[in-house]
């Protein structure tokens, strides 16, 4: 189920502004990647490359080219809309439909593209997606209410549990815990060391400890400097760059010297 | 592909697009491009059906007072008389509207309890939703005979101002009662414009005032009046569009006369829109075309006046960025 | 009442008030109930009592008096702001004047004729004179024509919207959002004299039918229509129109699945405030449907129609007094129906309102 992303080359323009230069990595299947780097490096806008969600942004768009397994997702016969469904996002603040009840959130992506399934189908996907948020035990008793009536640690598990419910190979996840509090990120840093038995998982994220903890690999990201678009400084498994960083530039954010 | 100082190329073509999203995108664009069309409709559709009668005309359409268009020949109609019936009638409610909504919106904003602000807000929006034929109806059937005293008594102590000269009307069916309905029924438009300007003035601003030892009003003087001009004018203007264009009002109140008179208390007057709305029904040979024309004049002017409104509104707004 | 009173007495920190006292607290309100009473007092002495000229002698004499006090206890500048608020009250005082006035006499000559027999008979052979005869094919045709101009205006005013929030960009987003706005502005006469010319046109001269009153109404109603849904649409955010593209869902879905649904109840409201608006239009539909239709048409394609608004007037232009009550019971339909439709959209508003 989860695929490798080879990125090589990608720089992502707003219009004729460069935001983003010259990426080239590779992300590996089955395990936890994190983006780290100060605000405004690109960390976030690279990241939507990845499932074209940059493409919503009117005037942005992106070049170079980004490999799942080995569907280039920028070539001339890919729908966006279909590496979307492949390669699914969490944002940053949960955003469960206002309209929509717990239930119908899950199967949000099924529905929304009125996509036939039987009752008993639902139920399971339902169940299962739940179960793989570890928020099953929590909702199973009011599935009727509204997504809303939630708490924040909860609709970001429901956002979870809606993504994987569309079956995809990658989920990308933007600063995911950034508006939780401690107790419900621990909950979803857990889940995430779950999700990568079965998923390539990208995090963007601006703790550092939250990277060492949950990451296997980290790419770090910086502007090239004021003005100038973002770029990819450094990646490595996460154990060698948070002790022996390459360059000097990732030393000096790791250990809080920056600037 | 993979060299740094490729050039940017520019957004790659976009690729292919789903059916349904084509379909969808090309109908909103379609019905973003009828506004368009409409709106270049109504003027070309009135041009077309006034040019008949403006060329058969044997006086000055825009110079002349009369209006004897129902004939199959030889019309001769002019909108002189309308045209200044017309600019008359909106400049009274203006001037009567502009002060009234200014106080009531500052009253909303600054004065009133802010839980009541609302609601009292909605109370002034109604007076938007009572239709202008009601408006009509309550103009001829209970404010005129009211006004009739206050009239006499106005030429009596100042009929040397010539808008004031007698005699006064015995049925009040003037200008100036059809001035009065209309500044009523603007006074929720320019009230709307100048409330929502009012609330965003800076709260910094108002604190600087009121830190000095302002009162009120002159924190409303020094802070909240130079800031909420250009929406203020903006209101009046749209609210002037507003008196330009109402029919129903000053058809049933005035007592028409195609003259051009400043006296406010004397029957007569028309205003461009009531004429047409009373000479329609009895249009024959080239009374139609002849009325279209004076509609056609109409939306000109109000078109250049709503127009200029917007522009005044978005330019004060793009200042207070 | 209260907010007359100065709120923060501080004669210390500014060495120009030192001099100066302040006005006793309760000082306006007291003044204000002793100049109504002493108003009234003299009026009914010369026998001349009438509520007009209580309110603007009680007014007038309240202002006077508190100015004068202020300026001599409090100096001039507090003069001037107790000026101002006399003023400021005053102001929306007379704004609620007029809509007192019409409510109070629509209800008072309209209760005469409003009544089960007005509602349900039409004019069909009832002379002008009668006393007889009522609104029903008024009724009937407002109905027809303002459902059909609702039919049109709503979907294009929607699908406007929707382009402008959705789709469009630069200049032709300015483009339309200007003309939507300029349209807004077109005199309702004007909107019937365009169809009359179309009319013209197509079927040539004197057709005169609902449908025509319905199309001008929609010129009338679409750029309302446009405005408030493009208001509606703008409030829900942009996070749910992503977590939608990023299931997987295309964006004509997102659209139609999530973005509308989520602000139905505004669009609803906007929707039905726009109904309210047109509903009262009477200049196209005289152009338009004709304004001497007696007798109950609910066909918009055949013949002349007749409408509430419209029945008000042509009653009016009679002008005996059997044609003055019924054109008062009218204009209570018609304000009964308008504030119906308000009250709906406040209360769908209210009931949908996020976080109930």
């Amino acid at each position: 189920m989860a695929k490798r992303i080879d990125v090589s080359g990608l720089h992502v323009y707003y219009g004729d502004f460069l935001a983003v230069e010259d990426v080239s990595m590779t992300i590996e299947p089955r395990s936890v990647t994190a983006f780290i780097g100060s605000s405004g490096c690109g960390k976030s806008t690279f990241l939507r490359t990845l499932n074209r969600m940059h493409e919503v942004t009117p005037g942005a768009y992106a070049q170079g080219k980004v490999l799942i397994d080995d569907m280039d997702i920028y070539g001339p016969d890919i729908d966006p809309v279909t590496v979307r469904g492949q390669v699914g996002m969490v944002f940053q603040k949960a955003n469960p439909f206002p309209t929509m009840s717990i239930y119908d959130n899950v199967i949000a992506g099924a529905r929304l593209n009125s996509r036939r399934m039987s009752r008993s189908a639902a139920d399971d996907l339902v169940e299962e997606s739940l179960r793989g948020a570890n928020l099953w035990e929590e909702v199973k008793d009011r599935l009727g209410k509204p997504g809303a009536s939630l708490s924040g640690g909860q609709q970001q598990r429901l956002c979870i549990a809606r993504a994987t419910a569309v079956k995809p190979s990658v989920l990308l996840m933007d600063e995911p815990c950034s508006a939780l509090d401690p107790i419900s990120t621990l909950a979803i840093e857990d889940l995430i060391h779950k999700l990568k038995e079965d998923y390539t998982i990208v995090i963007v994220t601006h703790n550092m400890q939250q990277a060492a903890r949950v990451s296997d690999r980290t790419a770090f990201f910086n502007l090239a400097g004021p003005g100038k678009p973002g770029k990819l400084i450094e990646m490595g498994e996460t154990s060698q760059m948070f002790t022996r960083p390459e360059k000097k530039e990732t030393e000096n954010y790791i250990t809080g010297r920056f600037g | 592909m993979t060299t740094t100082d490729a050039p940017p190329a520019g957004p790659p073509p976009a690729g292919k697009r789903r059916i349904g999203d084509a379909v969808f995108a090309g109908l909103a664009r379609g019905s973003g491009y009828l506004i368009l069309l409409i709106l270049a409709g109504v003027a070309a559709f009135l041009i077309i059906q006034a040019w008949p009668s403006l060329s058969a005309n044997t006086v000055s359409f825009l110079g002349s007072r009369e209006w004897e268009a129902n004939t199959r020949e030889n019309p001769a109609f002019g909108v002189a008389a309308l045209a200044f019936g017309t600019v008359l009638a909106a400049a009274i409610a203006l001037v009567i509207a502009t002060p009234v909504a200014i106080g009531v919106a500052l009253f909303i904003v600054y004065y009133a309890d802010s839980r009541l602000a609302s609601p009292l807000g909605y109370l002034v929006d109604l007076l938007a939703a009572i239709p202008s034929v009601v408006y009509g109806l309550w103009g001829i059937g209970f404010l005129a005979p009211q006004l009739v005293p206050v009239y006499e008594a106005l030429t009596r102590y100042l009929g040397w101002i010539p808008l004031f000269a007698g005699p006064a009307s015995n049925s009040a069916r003037t200008m100036l009662t059809a001035g009065i309905v209309l500044a009523v029924m603007i006074l929720p438009i320019i009230t709307a414009m100048s409330r929502d300007v009012f609330k965003q003035v800076p709260q910094g601003h108002r604190e600087a005032a009121l830190a000095m030892g302002a009162t009120r009003w002159e924190m409303i003087r020094l802070a909240v009046l130079p800031f909420g001009k250009s929406g203020v004018v903006g209101g009046a203007m749209l609210g002037l569009g507003r008196a330009l264009g109402e029919t129903m009002a000053v058809a049933m109140i005035l007592s028409p006369a195609l003259v051009i008179s400043f006296a406010l208390l004397k029957s007569g007057n028309q205003t461009i829109a009531a004429h047409i709305a009373l000479q329609y029904p009895e249009a024959t040979g080239y009374g139609v075309s002849a009325l279209i024309a004076a509609g056609l004049v109409l939306f000109a002017i109000t078109l250049a006046v709503n127009m200029s409104a917007r522009y005044v509104v978005a330019r004060g707004s793009k200042e207070s960025r | 009442m209260s907010t007359t009173i100065r709120q923060s007495p501080e004669p210390d920190t500014d060495p120009l008030e030192a001099r100066h006292g302040s006005l006793p607290r309760r000082f306006p309100l007291a003044l204000l109930a002793s100049c109504a009473a002493v108003v009234a007092g003299v009026l009914l002495a010369f026998s001349a009592f009438g509520a007009l000229p209580w309110v603007l002698l009680t007014a007038a004499s309240f202002t006077v008096i508190l100015v004068t006090a202020s300026a001599r206890v409090e100096g001039h500048r507090h003069a001037a702001d107790r000026l101002v608020t006399a003023l400021v009250y005053g102001c929306f005082l007379l704004a609620l004047a007029p809509l007192v006035s019409v409510l109070w006499t629509v209800i008072d000559n309209g209760l005469d004729r409003f009544d089960p027999y007005f509602l349900s008979v039409s004019m069909n052979g009832v002379l002008p004179s009668m006393d007889a005869g009522g609104a029903y094919h008024a009724i009937v045709g407002t109905l027809a024509i303002t459902g059909m101009a609702t039919l049109i205006s709503v979907p294009i005013g929607l699908m406007c919207a929707v382009y402008l929030v959705e789709y469009a960009q630069g200049r032709i987003k300015r483009a339309i959002t200007f003309f939507v706005d300029v349209m807004t502005g077109i005199p309702s006469i004007v909107a019937g004299l365009f169809i009359v010319a179309l009319w013209i046109m197509l079927f040539g001269p004197g057709r005169t039918n609902g449908a025509a009153a319905a199309l001008s109404l929609a010129v009338l109603m679409i750029p309302v229509v446009v405005r408030s849904s493009e208001e509606m649409l703008q409030l829900v955010s942009r996070d749910l129109r992503e977590a939608s593209y990023a299931l997987g869902v295309p964006k004509w879905r997102t659209i139609t699945k999530v973005v509308l649904p989520t602000s139905a109840a505004g669009l609803t409201t906007g929707i039905m405030l726009a109904i309210a608006r047109v509903i009262g239009e009477t200049a196209p539909l005289v152009l338009t449907a004709g304004s001497s239709a007696v007798s109950i048409n609910w066909d918009l394609f055949d013949g002349q129609m007749m409408s509430l608004p419209v029945f008000i007037y042509s009653q009016v232009r009679m002008g005996g007094a059997v044609n003055y009550e019924r054109a008062w019971a009218a204009a209570l339909t018609l304000i009964l129906i308008v504030m119906l439709l308000f009250f709906l959209a406040r209360v769908i508003k209210y009931l949908f309102a996020p976080n109930r």
